[in-house]
């Protein structure tokens, strides 16, 4: 076997591990901190509190920053890729801000009050279905696209809808505007087990999809024009992974609210770990943005535990000081342009 | 020989801008051919209707015998590879890239490359010099080896036909008779037909055995380098004062310009 496939082997294996034991310790602490040796223990006891703590409020938020740190890495991957543009994350095309004017609207309206708990979510994920379809039909108009113009309407999209949020924000009372505020911050609380599991099979299933796509993914890394000379539907495929990635973002959106750094940075620093062969680089920024939004949230909930930082604090501030580390090593300066 | 590309009353290009207007143009299999001219006369738009960038507004592109539009995406890759001026610089090793132009032939759902896939690559990275390369990444390596890089890729792909848009652009003397040499071998030896834009015509006139000279959106002239770069050809396409002669070791056409100051001196002196 090729040299370069026992490279992604050994990292695949190594993230599985990271991922695994990162995992581990999260169940284990927080609030109460729960020994290791204990963990048979009461994983086989099936009873008491601590048993109830740990699969019934630890191992959800696993679950949920298992999906949605892959989800999100997993989208600004595919997005990085099809625009090629380093910048680009998922909330370039202004799904979030769509999202969060969905949400805004609700809150304001007082709906969420009336109509149950699955209405934020729901406010969120057709805020965001909205801004996809704007941007969709404006882009692929008469046939051709031009990625950038594309790229300019999402940011344009969004910034409309930041602007027509603000003005909710403005004119609302300050208990909604607390509502608000606290959704955008983002949290990986999520009482629902359904919409846990709806995210985590459609983090998994955005993860297939994916994959069908790795090979005209590398092609495009040329360029539309050479993807197509070496036989790659250049256009159809960047239709169908951008409704692919923006679904997906739609759902962790709606689900999570606003986490950010994630989609940015862990495709980065995997690309600059592995190269930008796709059939590594979408399961590695998968598992790495899993791992990292675990960590994250182990940090968030004991840092000033009995209380927690938003999520969205921790993924900024070390994906943040992380990233700068690794540009400013002199090694990697000539592998980004 | 029979006609590999044939071309019949093309007319193709942008909805308010540059067209072709009507070409008929027939290229030969295994044809080493120049398409040569100014700026703006339509060069890159014909090489466009033929690798499909463009789409052709009226008349027929055929290869082979058949229809170019009736290809799939797909069946054209294996059949015509395209080198481009400006190649993508990325963050890829040179074997990775060389080994893209396989792309056309993987079966659906295929993964990994097979076995085959490495030997073609790595025959065409040596056979084009870049195989002492090919753990360096692509950004490592100098303008003249990107271009033998792509070059490479193209041949992997292992196609009948090569278009190669000023391939030669921005490169020194070596590295463009390098390319050039190479090229000629791969036609000679392997029956590869050659369609290649070029500027510099007086390599144009010692590597093509067919030039086709394109002014203002038609074919100004075709045929053998002898018919094609004369004088009075020049001087009406490019508006531009020159002298022919001949290469004294290979006979073939060598163009010379004459500066105006040079130009007026002469004919003073004549006069």
């Amino acid at each position: 076997m090729n040299k370069k496939y026992y490279r992604w082997l050994i990292l695949i294996l190594a993230l599985l591990v990271l991922t695994f034991g990162a995992g581990i310790i999260s169940l284990l602490s927080g609030e109460m901190d729960i020994p290791w040796h204990t963990l048979p223990d009461i994983l086989v006891q099936k009873e008491g509190i601590q048993y109830s703590i740990v699969t019934q409020i630890r191992w959800p938020r696993i679950v949920l920053a298992f999906s949605v740190g892959g989800a999100l890495s997993l989208t600004g991957a595919i997005l990085q890729g099809i625009y090629r543009n380093p910048l680009v994350e998922p909330y370039t095309l202004g799904i979030s801000g769509g999202a969060a004017l969905g949400i805004a609207l609700v809150v304001v309206l007082g709906l969420h009050l009336s109509m149950g708990s699955y209405m934020l979510p729901l406010a969120g994920f057709i805020g965001s279905i909205v801004t996809i379809f704007l941007v969709y039909t404006l882009s692929f108009r008469r046939g051709g696209i031009n990625i950038n113009r594309m790229l300019l309407i999402g940011v344009m999209i969004s910034f409309v809808a930041s602007s027509m949020m603000m003005f909710l924000m403005a004119i609302t009372s300050s208990e909604n505007l607390h509502g608000i505020v606290f959704w955008m911050m983002g949290s990986l609380d999520e009482p629902n087990a359904l919409l846990i599991d709806i995210m985590l099979y459609a983090s998994l299933a955005g993860l297939f999809i994916s994959y069908l796509f790795a090979r005209p993914l590398n092609a495009l890394r040329l360029g539309e024009e050479k993807a197509r000379h070496l036989g790659i539907h250049s256009t159809i495929t960047l239709r169908i992974l951008f409704v692919v990635a923006s679904l997906l973002t739609g759902i962790c959106v709606a689900v999570t609210g606003i986490i950010g750094f994630v989609g940015l940075i862990i495709p980065h620093i995997v690309r600059l770990v592995i190269g930008s062969d796709y059939r590594i680089l979408l399961i590695s920024s998968f598992l790495g943005g899993s791992f990292f939004l675990i960590v994250s949230d182990i940090i968030a909930r004991t840092v000033i535990a009995p209380n927690e930082l938003p999520i969205g604090v921790i993924t900024g501030l070390a994906g943040g000081l992380i990233f700068i580390v690794v540009l400013t090593r002199a090694n990697v300066q000539s592998k980004i342009s | 020989m029979a006609v590999y590309l044939n071309i019949q009353q093309l007319v193709c290009g942008y909805n308010l801008g540059f067209q072709l207007k009507g070409i008929d143009l027939k290229i030969e299999k295994g044809a080493f051919a120049g398409i040569i001219g100014p700026n703006g006369s339509g060069k890159s738009t014909l090489f466009k209707a033929i690798s499909g960038d463009l789409n052709i507004q009226s008349g027929l592109i055929e290869m082979n015998n058949k229809k170019l539009s009736s290809f799939s995406l797909r069946e054209k890759a294996l059949k015509m590879a395209v080198v481009s001026q400006f190649n993508e610089v990325l963050d890829v090793t040179v074997e990775d890239y060389v080994l893209m132009g396989r792309m056309p032939y993987r079966r659906n759902f295929q993964f990994f490359e097979t076995k085959e896939d490495l030997i073609i690559a790595r025959k065409y990275m040596r056979l084009t010099n870049v195989y002492q390369y090919k753990d360096h990444l692509m950004t490592e390596l100098s303008g003249g080896e990107q271009q033998l890089a792509a070059i490479a890729r193209a041949l992997t792909q292992e196609p009948e036909l090569l278009l190669l848009d000023e391939p030669t652009a921005h490169l020194d003397i070596s590295h463009q008779v390098q390319i050039l040499n190479l090229i000629q071998h791969l036609n000679e030896e392997m029956g590869l037909t050659v369609l290649i834009i070029i500027h510099d015509l007086n390599m144009a006139g010692e590597y093509c055995n067919h030039l086709v000279m394109m002014n203002d959106g038609n074919i100004h002239q075709h045929g053998n380098p002898h018919e094609v770069l004369t004088y009075q050809n020049i001087e009406t396409v490019y508006n531009t004062v020159v002298i022919v002669r001949e290469n004294p070791v290979s006979g073939k056409p060598v163009v010379f310009p004459v500066s105006e100051k040079t130009f007026k001196k002469t004919t003073n002196t004549s006069s």
